[in-house]
């Protein structure tokens, strides 16, 4: 089987278009993609789209209406806030399997603000039996940890004010300030620990990637900033004792971390940087431990010391992450594997992780009552 | 919260989710025991999510009392409905696992302890959504 890469990958500026539609702006970011690349929409074989909030509204067809119906296939997608990864993995497994040596893969949301999650008809249950809110949800996974090992509100804080102090660096991210320890502390209570700025920011976005195989690369001449995908796994939700009572998100990211890690050859010690998903400041922290980042119980350590921030060992979400670049839900998987890549590539000015060679990105998602589903990637500069 | 009444054994009202039910001896919550690996869920169910045994479960009343094993205090939740309040994962004496509104503590995380007893009880409260209908529901309470 051939190896795939990525020759063409971008996003659009993060924020609120709520004049756009959601064809337009995944539109968007595929031209863009497709012109990082050199390529034409003519030159694709299929489409991979992901997105949420029109699941049963055929985006990709409509995109592919706006910028030239080839009438390639068209697969859409919906997966939680894994939507952008698995399409991404759909195109790279359609290249892996050798049934298409040039597909576009893209992610796009176009969201209102406010909370998530909760109303599925019926007699709401909301403060009557706890919360179905996101918040609630990803509260609950941080005070989980607090429990086992201590870790602290001011730790889970840190999480957003190293964030928030990357996406200033970051001219692609819906927010660009900084938000000290304090601001971040005494910001409005959402679900304890979780204030309002660590919580992610609900906004429109899109992006895509072109992935071709190493013949077709070799061919086209675009070896020079393709990015190889080491390893492109996903997961669902296993048996959890408590699953009914409270979503779970670590074993699903443990296990396809570890078939990731089995997949590329290579280990924690090898990522030279992180964009994971930090839905809630909560959610981070948990994640360094289910990523292997550092061993179980260390992550509050890991904070504190600044390994995650840029400079650091394994810097973590430089691009301002989903708390301050913004979260918008079919797009995050892609983005992530865009700002990674960029790195790679060497491109990404300011934040730039210097001598980045290997980086992983990672999506979760799902809701009380649901699953989870999980996407990661590891990518290297070609 | 509002409109709470206590223990109403004889409540007329409807269920606000379809695993508390009003039995002669008064409301109780639905769970579901496999026969083959002793994992009790909260629900009915014929298939047992953890062993894949299927046909072997049981239904059982699920305890009602049990130990607080993870909370967080809610402060933002959809409109119109009252905060702050507790949410609260519950581990049950017979190892159930159940989410719910922990009433009758400050919501206040320095003042709720991890692993505190608590016990089920049964109270008619509105859903936010259906002001002036009162459901039958239930809620934790510190025990002891």
């Amino acid at each position: 089987m051939s190896d795939v890469y990525i020759v063409g990958i971008d996003m659009i500026t993060f924020g609120r278009y709520p004049d756009r539609t959601v064809p337009s702006l995944a539109a968007e970011a595929a031209l863009m993609a497709l012109d990082d690349s050199g390529l034409s929409i003519r030159d694709m074989q299929a489409l991979y789209c992901g997105n949420l909030g029109q699941a049963s509204g055929m985006v990709g067809q409509r995109m592919l209406a706006e910028i030239g119906q080839t009438g390639i296939p068209v697969t859409n997608v919906a997966n939680a806030c894994a939507t952008g990864a698995t399409a991404f993995r759909d195109a790279w497994m359609a290249v892996k399997a050798g049934v298409y040596d040039t597909v576009l893969a893209v992610g796009v949301e176009q969201m209102g603000k406010g909370l998530l999650g909760g109303g599925s008809g019926g007699p709401s249950t909301e403060g009557l039996i706890g919360s179905g809110t996101m918040p609630a949800m990803f509260s609950h996974i941080g005070m989980e940890h607090t429990k086992r090992y201590g870790t602290t509100f001011e730790q889970f804080a840190r999480v957003s004010v190293k964030n928030h102090h990357h996406s200033t660096m970051n001219p692609k991210s819906m927010y660009r300030k900084e938000t000290p320890l304090e601001m971040v502390m005494n910001a409005e209570m959402i679900a304890y620990p979780n204030t309002k700025l660590m919580c992610s920011v609900n906004v429109d976005g899109s992006a895509a990637a072109v992935l071709v195989s190493e013949q077709k690369m070799k061919q086209l001449g675009l070896s020079a900033r393709a990015i190889k995908v080491r390893a492109s796994e996903m997961s669902s939700n296993p048996f959890e004792e408590r699953q009914m009572a409270m979503p779970d998100f670590s074993s699903a990211t443990r296990i396809a971390a570890a078939r990731a890690y089995e997949r590329a050859g290579l280990g924690p010690e090898d990522i030279d940087l992180v964009e994971l998903h930090d839905c809630f400041a909560t959610a981070e922290i948990v994640h360094y431990e289910n990523l292997g980042l550092c061993a179980d119980g260390e992550a509050g350590r890991l904070i504190d010391d600044g390994d995650t921030a840029l400079g650091g060992r394994v810097p973590v979400n430089v691009s301002g992450g989903l708390l301050s670049k913004g979260h918008p839900l079919g797009a995050t998987g892609i983005a992530n594997i865009y700002e990674v890549s960029t790195h790679l590539r060497g491109e990404a000015g300011e934040r730039q992780v210097e001598g980045a060679r290997i980086g992983l990105t990672h999506v979760v998602g799902g809701g009380p009552g649901m699953g989870t589903a999980c996407g990661i990637h590891i990518l290297e500069k070609a | 919260m509002t409109a709470e009444t206590e223990t109403p054994i004889e409540s007329g009202a409807e269920p606000l989710v379809p695993f508390l039910k009003t039995g002669d001896n008064g409301p109780y919550l639905a769970g579901s025991k496999c026969g083959a690996c002793g994992h009790v869920f909260v629900g009915e169910r014929t298939v047992c999510a953890k062993c894949s045994a299927r046909d072997r479960m049981e239904a059982v009343h699920l305890s009602e009392t049990g130990k607080l094993y993870d909370f967080t205090v809610v402060h933002r939740s959809f409109p119109g409905v009252d905060t702050p309040f507790v949410d609260a994962i519950v581990d049950l004496d017979d190892g159930a696992h159940i989410k719910g509104t922990l009433l009758d503590v400050d919501p206040d995380p320095e003042s709720i302890a991890f692993d505190m007893p608590v016990k089920i009880v049964y109270r008619e409260a509105e859903p936010v959504n259906k002001a002036g209908t009162p459901y039958l529901t239930y809620f934790f309470v510190p025990a002891g």
